[in-house]
């Protein structure tokens, strides 16, 4: 065991680092779930990747790095550090890149990896339907087969950043006898195609960060289908292991939460000390993103050593979307009575950024599979338990 | 940076496991607790090198240290090892290689040889003290180098009947030793050797409350079917599997001497704890009433948790540490600031 940077992984933090501070916008940009925001947010992915810190787990002829799993928490890290902007593509560099390489034909990489990588091409998920959530194999979107093009039927939904997003990638069922999770395929549609219609879904927050897509008949040719007909499940198997994965939730976001939340505790100690439970709530934060850090440094290295992710996988969703709530919590009460006001009301103060970000973690338990979910998979997959 | 054992260490680890989960039944630790100790258990664990895992080469041991016995302990932990064998590796060898000089070439040699066992204890206790045949004992901060025999020791019982704990009062006389620092080093040894056994208790009781709840009938089908017990299970699980990482890092830190040595064991013992004390309570609820008798074996395993919970430094003296490192030394914390 060696807890101490390489002096490569050093280097390669600090080349970031420089990066990062001379080019990290200075204004903070507009939320991703505004048209603006959404360009800006759009331009920014191209900056980064003219930089090549846009994917830097990708392969080097592919505009990336090539980075392990390490160097890749580094960068997070830093990125972080930096206070750099949210990444509008994370679900075409996150999960749909490494899926496109591992399951795409060469035609396929080649058409749609250097888009994404600039960000000219951005990403949205078609997954869950009106009636197919957690129970994601319940899946009745249609996609017949009609000489080489799919002609699609159905309605997706709580499909993230779909509203501006250029295409999405998800399940459709092919084979329409069939059920559960045989006779799914997993096919790319671009969302300016006919018979699309996008409504957009206002969040908490009141800005469609979601939406509903309508198919009507949309022709999609055969060649934007990833993997082989009736495949799908196990196309997307791959994917949702990446989401829950490392490259969506790396610690570093919640570090740097932590360490918000105790400078804001440390501000404010005074008033907040008249909630004793506070000071012990902004503790257990640190302790608690420590941990993760911790414990994904580890799986980081066991994974570079040849090991997999298994069900395992289902504790990191639970752990860091309810820490992210706590954290969230802790800081709600430390700023009391203002903590309603949003951070542009005029006598707000510094409230900051609190009350988006509390609003933002009452997601977390429930996407990407609900941690009901998660903890049935932990006890019938990791403990054994009887289904 | 790689945070992983070598395949040595797990070899070990393993070799020690089928050792421990053979011999240390729960049987075994039932007998123990109706007889007193046996001299028959301590001479096996001396037999496979045991009390000298962490002993100098030169006097006789494996000259292992901290981050090779950490996995050992957890499995100490496993079986709730009715012996001081954690105590001696973690505790007063290491306490007697920082005294070192003519008491470490003295009593060194005897622990590795399973001659002689040396105690370390702080505050006033002393746990098995009645069998040392030297105690490291702590007042005003100094450490004493005590004669068990000069020494008066009162039996205290625990709820764990493995810990077999006394009050020490010794002779105002006896010399000091070693200072604050070799104290400080014993207790955080302490305290990472509870974390790791915390480790390995919260695993074991979460193995007896699946197979519990596999076997047990209700309603027509196993209790463990039902998402109410099984959501039980995985929050266990969830702190379980991030308390492991934060004992490991503390145990690397200390074999390596890392300035924040301290404050990284605290955060070990906390999330340890805190994980062993989520099994306990979440088994017990898992085996219904039958986890509420003496007859079920899930209370050795509890009992040691909650015992281990406020050893070596109880809940509130390691969150002050980690309070002071956060809210007054201003310790940098964030993105990037972990290693």
């Amino acid at each position: 065991m060696d807890l101490t940077f390489s002096k490569q992984q050093f280097a390669f933090r600090m080349e970031a680092r420089e990066w990062l501070e001379a080019n990290v916008p200075e204004e903070k940009l507009k939320s991703f779930d505004t048209e603006d925001g959404f360009r800006q947010h759009r331009e920014w992915e191209a900056k980064l990747n003219e930089g090549r810190w846009g994917m830097v787990t990708w392969p080097e002829e592919l505009g990336g790095r090539g980075c392990d799993l390490i160097e890749w928490l580094v960068f997070e890290e830093e990125y972080y550090r930096a206070g750099a902007p949210l990444r509008v593509n994370q679900n075409g560099i996150f999960l749909l890149g490494p899926t496109l390489m591992e399951y795409g034909t060469e035609a396929q990489k080649a058409r749609f990896l250097p888009k994404m990588a600039t960000g000219e091409e951005i990403w949205c998920q078609g997954w869950s339907e009106p009636n197919a959530g957690s129970d994601m194999a319940a899946i009745r979107s249609r996609a017949e087969l009609d000489g080489d093009h799919y002609v699609i039927n159905g309605q997706k939904t709580w499909s993230t950043r779909a509203v501006w997003a250029d295409w999405c990638f998800g399940m459709f069922r092919t084979d329409p006898e069939s059920e559960r999770h045989r006779g799914l395929t997993f096919i790319l549609v671009p969302l300016d195609s006919p018979g699309i219609t996008v409504r957009p879904i206002p969040q908490l927050d009141g800005l469609p960060g979601f939406a509903e897509i309508f198919f009507d008949d949309v022709r999609v040719p055969v060649d934007c289908r990833l993997g082989a007909e009736g495949e799908g499940w196990s196309v997307a198997m791959a994917t949702a292991g990446f989401e829950r994965g490392l490259l969506l939730r790396s610690p570093a976001r919640f570090q740097e939460t932590a360490r918000r939340l105790v400078d804001l505790y440390a501000t404010h100690r005074d008033s907040a000390d008249r909630d004793p439970g506070v000071k012990a709530a902004v503790m257990q934060a640190w302790l608690d993103a420590e941990a993760y850090c911790l414990t994904t440094y580890q799986t980081a290295c066991r994974m570079m050593a040849g090991g997999k992710i298994g069900a395992e996988a289902s504790t990191n969703k639970i752990f860091w979307s309810e820490l992210d709530q706590a954290m969230h919590a802790a800081a709600m009460s430390i700023l009391g009575a203002r903590a309603e006001l949003w951070p542009h009301a005029p006598d707000a103060g510094d409230v900051g950024g609190w009350l988006d970000g509390w609003l933002f973690a009452q997601s977390g338990p429930i996407y990407a599979g609900t941690n009901e979910i998660q903890r049935n998979i932990i006890a019938e997959r990791m403990l054994g338990m009887p289904r | 940076m790689h945070f992983d054992f070598t395949e040595d260490q797990r070899l070990f680890r393993d070799s020690v496991r089928n050792f421990l989960r053979s011999e240390i039944t729960s049987e075994r630790v039932r007998g123990l607790w109706e007889s007193g100790p046996d001299t028959a258990l301590w001479s096996q664990l001396v037999e496979l090198g045991l009390t000298g895992v962490t002993v100098p080469e030169e006097h006789g041991g494996l000259g292992m240290d901290e981050l090779d016995f950490v996995l050992l302990a957890e499995q100490c932990g496993y079986v709730a090892l009715p012996e001081p064998l954690v105590h001696t590796a973690l505790v007063a060898v290491p306490t007697l290689k920082e005294i070192g000089g003519g008491l470490a070439a003295t009593w060194l040699p005897r622990v590795a040889a399973g001659d002689a066992l040396v105690l370390v204890g702080l505050a006033g206790w002393v746990e098995d003290g009645d069998r040392a045949q030297l105690l490291l004992l702590e007042r005003g901060g100094e450490l004493h180098a005590v004669d068990p025999d000069a020494a008066e020791l009162r039996a205290n019982a625990s709820v764990d009947p493995s810990r077999r704990l006394f009050t020490v009062r010794f002779n105002s006389a006896a010399e000091a030793i070693a200072g604050t620092a070799v104290v400080g080093a014993a207790r955080d040894r302490g305290a990472l050797g509870a974390a790791a056994q915390s480790l390995g208790l919260a695993q074991r009781m979460v193995d007896m409350a699946v197979a519990y709840t596999g076997e047990r009938k209700q309603f027509g089908k196993p209790v463990g079917s039902f998402q109410a017990v099984k959501h039980h299970m995985a929050n266990v699980a969830v702190r379980l599997e991030y308390a492991r990482a934060p004992v490991y890092r503390a145990a690397w830190s200390l074999a390596n001497g890392h300035p924040r040595a301290a404050l990284h064991v605290s955060q070990a013992k906390l999330a340890a704890c805190e994980a062993a004390a989520l099994a306990a309570k979440n088994c017990i609820q898992a085996h219904g009433a039958m986890g509420y008798t003496w007859e079920v074996d899930l209370h050795i395993y509890m009992k040691k948790a909650w015992a281990l919970a406020g050893a070596w430094g109880d809940t509130g003296f390691h969150k002050q540490r980690v309070s002071d490192a956060l809210f007054e030394d201003k310790l940098p914390i964030g993105a990037g600031a972990t290693f």
